[in-house]
């Protein structure tokens, strides 16, 4: 190869001139540039190759796994029943098998952690990018990076333990004990930290010509960063958003932990409900026989997790792709 | 009122600002102390999370607590099982994960072509990143403990994790990949060094820093993860150590899960004690990666 004749020369040269780079690493170059180097390097660029495609094969084994179960499910329960019954007593004798009061479970959940974490995540992160000096950032930023590295499992325990009693039956005292409130709190508490942590990096991002010309025409702060940095930074910004929600959508622990297990066919956001990750975990902590409709069930439930947070990860994707503005 | 603001002018919208600086000042300072609120509800939300689970758990712990086995008496009952299938599980999900993490990393920096199959596998990386956890657990059941037949055991949990971390993995360490400077690489090039040395003996080292950080992060959220090896076949409660890679096992937060769930107040009050454990542990292994953060990138410079 063309490539390797210039190696060869070059690692001649090395020979007479001073050398200054890694020592181990000259005596490591193989000056014959035979073929026992082409192929052992020919060995490591397949087994290299092979690492990277690993990721392939494991969308390939959940795409198989989700759509073979969930197909076999589908021989027993029509998907007319699945995607649209509004009934759901998988646990029952003679079970329904309507999937709606999940997804809804899972959207009150999701919708409430919208309402705390993209207001105050967003505020963070204006605040972080452009208002707090560099000393007051070096100490918000890591306690946004613990707050994001607390496992599910405590915040779980903290809505149930501490919201809930504490808080929501503070203000109203008929409150279950497992309810959609303190779990979608908890939830929003948890990906906050993501959303501001990612809005900020896409509003520093933002030149600083932008603001200084602004500046520079008597904008206030507020103004510079309300009607330059956010709008500039915006694709990042809904990017952020739209990864925040699918994490919730896909949060399990907090809401098997403080939002019960018991499928609801309407609102109220202070009562027990179950969304789809917490049945999958709810029929994993009782019995379950592989093969059994039951069993075939939760990946039904599980490829429908997968194709919402599929879609609104692509569609972040593409937002980042598409409407970045690209700046010299 | 406003001087600057045109009718349907081009400046409509950008430059509508009012000219009276006064009101506008205040208004800045509002939305100022407005930011610096919601910053500070981030803050106090840390602190009311950290105190409420403190006050209730501090008192379970003690020595007794950390190497007691399983019980269902609550005052008897002890982390040890918990702590070393939590161990069991990280060692073999870091043996799996980061060699192919770190090498798919390599692979895709250093060596891909920019074709659409380089671009496809990225686009994946990124969309497995984004995969709930409880569907690693599907996955896990369905391919190792099922297909496989590995049964419920410590090596379906340890890949089931393997492969929930390594999208983090990999994007971490390409991230730390991307920035050494080219120049290193030119310079190894030109001096002869084949694509495998100028990865290893140049690259690698300098990157060294970003990808141990990421890796212990990410080996860190494997640690706190509960739902997908809930799914996967972790025994809620184990009163038997673990004694090889083909044994039952439960994990910190699992058994932390287990007696959250129960009704009697004692144990919700050892589950508090064993959340203090469980982020001991990871404030320990996040401290490493800040300093190892720390210590190399004030070696580093170019």
């Amino acid at each position: 190869m063309a490539r390797d004749r210039l190696f060869d020369q070059a690692a001649n040269v090395v020979q007479a001139g001073p050398i200054t780079t890694n020592e181990r690493a000259i005596r490591d170059i193989d000056l014959s540039g035979g073929r026992h180097r082409r192929t052992s390097e020919r060995i490591i660029q397949t087994l290299l190759f092979l690492c990277g495609s690993l990721s392939i094969v494991t969308t390939i084994g959940i795409v198989i796994i989700l759509v073979g179960e969930a197909g076999a499910f589908f021989v027993d329960v029509s998907p007319r029943e699945f995607f649209f019954g509004t009934k759901w007593t998988a646990l029952f004798r003679d079970p329904s098998w309507g999937v709606l009061p999940l997804v809804l479970g899972t959207l009150t959940v999701t919708v409430i952690a919208m309402f705390v974490a993209l207001p105050i995540g967003l505020m963070c992160a204006i605040y972080l990018s452009e208002y707090a000096r560099d000393s007051t950032r070096a100490i918000l930023k890591p306690v946004l990076e613990l707050l994001a590295g607390v496992p599910t499992i405590v915040y779980g325990y903290f809505a149930l333990t501490f919201l809930t009693p504490n808080v929501l039956r503070a203000i109203n005292p008929d409150t279950n004990i497992f309810n959609a409130m303190a779990a979608g709190i908890a939830v929003g508490i948890m990906i906050l930290p993501m959303v501001a942590s990612l809005s900020e990096d896409a509003m520093r991002a933002v030149p600083s010509s932008l603001r200084e010309g602004a500046y520079a025409l008597g904008a206030t702060k507020m103004e510079v960063s309300g009607r330059i940095i956010l709008p500039a930074a915006l694709s990042g910004v809904v990017a952020s958003f739209i990864l925040a929600i699918s994490r919730a959508v896909g949060e399990t622990m907090i809401i098997v932990v403080a939002a019960g297990n018991r499928p609801q066919w309407g609102l109220n956001v202070l009562d027990e409900v179950q969304a789809m990750t917490s049945y999958v975990v709810q029929v994993f902590t009782g019995d379950v026989v592989r093969g059994s409709t039951r069993y075939q069930s939760l990946f039904a439930v599980g490829l429908t997790l997968f194709l919402m947070t599929l879609v609104l990860n692509i569609i972040s994707q593409k937002i980042v792709s598409r409407f970045r503005e690209v700046y010299q | 009122m406003s001087v600057l603001s045109t009718p349907g002018g081009v400046v409509r919208g950008h430059l509508r600002s009012s000219p009276n600086v006064k009101r506008r000042k205040v208004r800045g300072e509002i939305v100022r102390i407005l930011y610096i609120g919601a910053t500070v509800s981030a803050v106090v939300a840390l602190v009311v999370l950290l105190t409420s689970i403190w006050t209730r758990g501090a008192s379970g712990l003690d020595w007794a607590f950390v190497i007691n086995m399983a019980s269902s008496r609550a005052e008897r009952a002890g982390l040890q099982t918990a702590l070393l299938g939590s161990l069991w599980i990280i060692a073999f999900t870091a043996l799996f994960a980061i060699p192919v993490g770190i090498g798919a990393a390599i692979y895709l920096e250093e060596y891909a072509p920019r074709t659409w199959w380089t671009g496809i596998l990225q686009t994946n990386i990124s969309n497995l990143a984004g995969v709930p956890s409880v569907v690693y657990g599907l996955l896990g059941l369905g391919i190792f403990a099922e297909i496989l037949a590995l049964g419920r055991t410590i090596i379906t949990g340890a890949l089931t994790m393997a492969l929930l971390i390594l999208p983090i993995i990999i994007i971490s360490s390409q991230e730390a990949i991307r920035a050494v400077p080219l120049s290193l690489r030119q310079g190894a090039f030109a001096l002869g060094a084949t694509p495998w040395q100028v990865a290893r003996h140049h690259v690698l080292p300098a990157a060294m820093p970003g990808i141990l950080t990421g890796t212990i992060l990410a080996l860190s959220r494997a640690v706190g993860e509960t739902a997908p090896l809930l799914v996967a076949g972790a025994t809620g409660y184990a009163n038997f150590n673990p004694s090889g890679i083909f044994d039952g096992y439960t994990v910190l937060p699992i058994q932390i899960f287990n007696w959250t769930g129960r009704p009697q107040d004692e144990f919700r009050e050892i589950a508090a004690a064993g959340i203090i454990v469980l982020m001991i542990v990871l404030l320990s292994m996040n401290s490493v990666a800040i300093f190892l953060r720390y210590r190399f990138s004030k070696r580093m410079r170019w």
